[in-house]
């Protein structure tokens, strides 16, 4: 969702404390002994987080907080289509505001096992609960994580590096 | 009302003259990056395309401006700059400008709504302002438009369209054209087609001049620097009647829309500004004005504005807004529903062509074309192949650059009837809404077509325009 931050200039410091999930943010990548299911989230450039399981093999996607407030209120979401194999960048669905339109694109090679029907008659969810891959939350999918997924793990960032690229983008 | 423009005013006017014309970057960019997410629609291709950029992402940089940095050219500020900054706007580039694309206390569909049950102000300063003079002022606008300048009365507007000198009917730029007294013409071009529009007027008048000679030449001053200011919903007329001084003497109730009238206006402390040129009308569809000010009066008056209402009765409103208000109300966006291939016929604005001018020996550019498009194929006319309809689409919202395609009976193939120029989610209709241009034929109200959205095919039903009745004051009925 990189070009609506870039579009929309005003700096919002708001977005640094907007991080309401607990746990182990700060976490190194290959933290395999951590226990909560939400043991690792990682961000893309564009806006999406996937929190993983702890064994790496499955994974639940969404958009960022920032994300979600740059579009303001979500009156549409595409969700992705259950069953289908894709790779990392791939569109798998679409947000829409009244202002614009943002594609959801796999943050990791992946399969998508589930998807989050709850938008569809709600999709205001997104602006409450973005970030939380709980029933009742705002996330989009739940996915399978492949081989080739795990790898593409290394180019996201933490949420401390996510943290810090959404300040700099709200600023220039 | 007065007949001439206060010495003030005019001085001031001189004044603006002087100050250079700022940035005003060109929007070729812009097309490119159109044409782009217009492929980027093709489902193949859709994973090569960067998240995001893909998509239409509104009013903002991507879609309609060009910023700072891919032009070279620094962007300019609206007097209400400060305002905007004061007010935490988020500011974006369009036009060559930084404009406010919303503000924190309202989101766009919030303040959408406002606007349709309160008032907001829009800063649409970026717009360019032009004054045409001299006696030749109505015949040239009579060549470069289709409309009936001549005969328009005094504080009288009209929608417009500059006419390509190529003949074909294309348009230029879409306009409002006001004539003042003493035979001015006050016209308000869009501001991401400036460049092109000050060359067009430059070769025109550079022409007319040249061919008419003394007693009937044009001339053209540009109000640079100077805010105009929108007012628009069903509380400005309330908002701005108790601004008014009440030496202008002006009632309200007799300006109608499409009307103007000069009047002065209550600012902070016991300043009153100088005359200003309040126009009824709008790009939201609602009851409100347009009010063109001197440079150094403009943040008074939009002070003065908002403290008159108070914050239930108005509140700043960004380009969101205005977008989604414009949309509803069933209005083009130049760059986007109109261009230079459209012509006024199949944009369904044939009403601005008066009666007279309708046949081809009219004298303005591509008259030999609208006269042919203006009648029916079947009534010896050549019609129009495509036209521009409204829609209301299912399922997830039809943007710029979606297919229309038809729905075939069962076993037959779609085929492609024309493009979504613009599309939102409405918030007053709960509805998706959409303009376009479909292949005549289709074009009746209630005829269903498929649009396709993201690789998806969506239903949706040609419907009338404006999509949300415009509310327009046209005087105690």
């Amino acid at each position: 969702m990189a070009s609506i931050a870039r579009c929309l200039r005003a700096a919002r410091p708001s977005t640094l404390s907007a991080f309401k999930t607990p746990v182990s943010r700060v976490c190194p990548v290959r933290a395999f002994h951590a226990t909560s299911s939400n043991a690792l989230r990682k961000y893309t450039k564009e806006h999406e987080w996937i929190d993983l399981s702890a064994d790496l093999k499955t994974g639940v996607i969404g958009i960022s907080e920032y994300a979600a407030k740059e579009l303001g209120d979500v009156v549409f979401v595409e969700l992705p289509e259950e069953g289908k194999q894709v790779n990392a960048g791939d569109a798998i669905g679409a947000v829409e505001s009244v202002k614009s339109a943002a594609d959801i694109n796999a943050p990791i090679a992946c399969k998508i096992t589930g998807i989050n029907l709850l938008l569809e008659e709600k999709p205001a969810t997104i602006n409450q609960v973005p970030e939380d891959d709980s029933h009742g939350g705002g996330w989009i999918a739940k996915v399978q994580v492949t081989e080739e997924g795990v790898k593409d793990l290394e180019k996201l960032m933490d949420p401390q590096a996510y943290a810090e690229f959404t300040a700099a983008e709200g600023e220039h | 009302m007065r007949t001439a423009r206060t010495s003030a005013a005019r001085s001031a006017i001189q004044t603006a003259r002087r100050i250079p014309t700022t940035a005003h970057t060109a929007t070729s960019s812009c097309t490119i990056l159109l044409l782009s997410r217009r492929l980027a629609s093709t489902p193949l291709l859709r994973p090569a395309f960067h998240p995001l950029t893909t998509l239409q992402p509104t009013l903002t940089a991507v879609r309609h401006g060009s910023s700072s940095t891919s032009s070279g050219t620094p962007l300019a500020k609206t007097p209400l700059y400060d305002l905007h900054l004061a007010h935490s706007a988020k500011m974006v580039p369009f036009g060559g400008f930084h404009m406010p694309v919303q503000y924190p206390s309202l989101s766009v569909s919030a303040s959408h709504v406002f606007t349709r049950e309160h008032a907001s102000i829009f800063d649409v300063s970026h717009m360019v302002q032009r004054i045409f003079s001299g006696p030749g002022a109505a015949a040239f606008l009579e060549r470069v438009t289709p409309s009936g300048v001549a005969a328009l009365g005094v504080h009288k507007s009209t929608l417009s369209c500059l006419m390509g000198t190529d003949g074909k009917g294309g348009i230029v730029d879409d306009t409002i054209i006001t004539r003042l007294p003493d035979e001015e013409f006050y016209v308000v071009t869009n501001a991401a087609c400036r460049d092109k529009d000050d060359g067009y007027f430059e070769g025109e008048m550079q022409k007319w001049n040249g061919e008419k000679g003394e007693g009937m030449e044009v001339r053209q001053e540009q109000l640079d620097g100077w805010g105009l200011v929108a007012l628009q919903g069903p509380e400005a007329v309330e908002v701005l009647g108790r601004c008014l001084d009440q030496g202008t003497g002006v009632d309200l109730k007799k300006v109608l829309f499409g009307q103007s009238v000069y009047a002065r206006v209550k600012m902070q402390g016991m300043e009153v500004s100088s005359e200003l040129l309040i126009s009824r009308g709008g790009y939201t569809g609602e009851d409100g004005f347009e009010i063109s000010i001197p440079p150094e009066e403009t943040v008074a008056v939009t002070e003065a504005l908002l403290a008159a209402g108070g914050k239930e009765r108005v509140q700043l409103a960004g380009l969101g807004a205005r977008d989604s208000l414009r949309l509803e109300a069933g209005m083009c966006l130049y760059g986007h529903d109109l261009d230079e291939s459209t012509t006024p016929v199949e944009a369904g604005l044939g009403w601005i062509i008066p009666k007279e001018r309708r046949t081809a020996d009219s004298g303005y550019y591509g008259a030999g074309v609208l006269a042919g498009q203006l009648v029916l194929r079947s009534k010896g006319g050549t019609g129009v192949r495509r036209r521009r309809v409204g829609l209301v689409v299912e399922g997830a919202p039809a943007r710029e650059g979606a297919e229309i395609v038809s729905r075939p009976e069962e076993g037959g193939e779609p085929v492609k009837l024309g493009t979504v120029t613009s599309g939102c989610p409405s918030p007053t209709l709960g509805k998706n809404i959409a303009m376009g241009y479909v292949k005549d034929g289709f074009h009746k109200a209630g005829t269903e077509v498929d649009v396709v959205v993201r690789g998806r095919v969506r239903k949706a039903v040609v419907t009338k325009m404006p999509f949300v009745p415009t509310k327009y004051w046209k005087g105690d009925v």
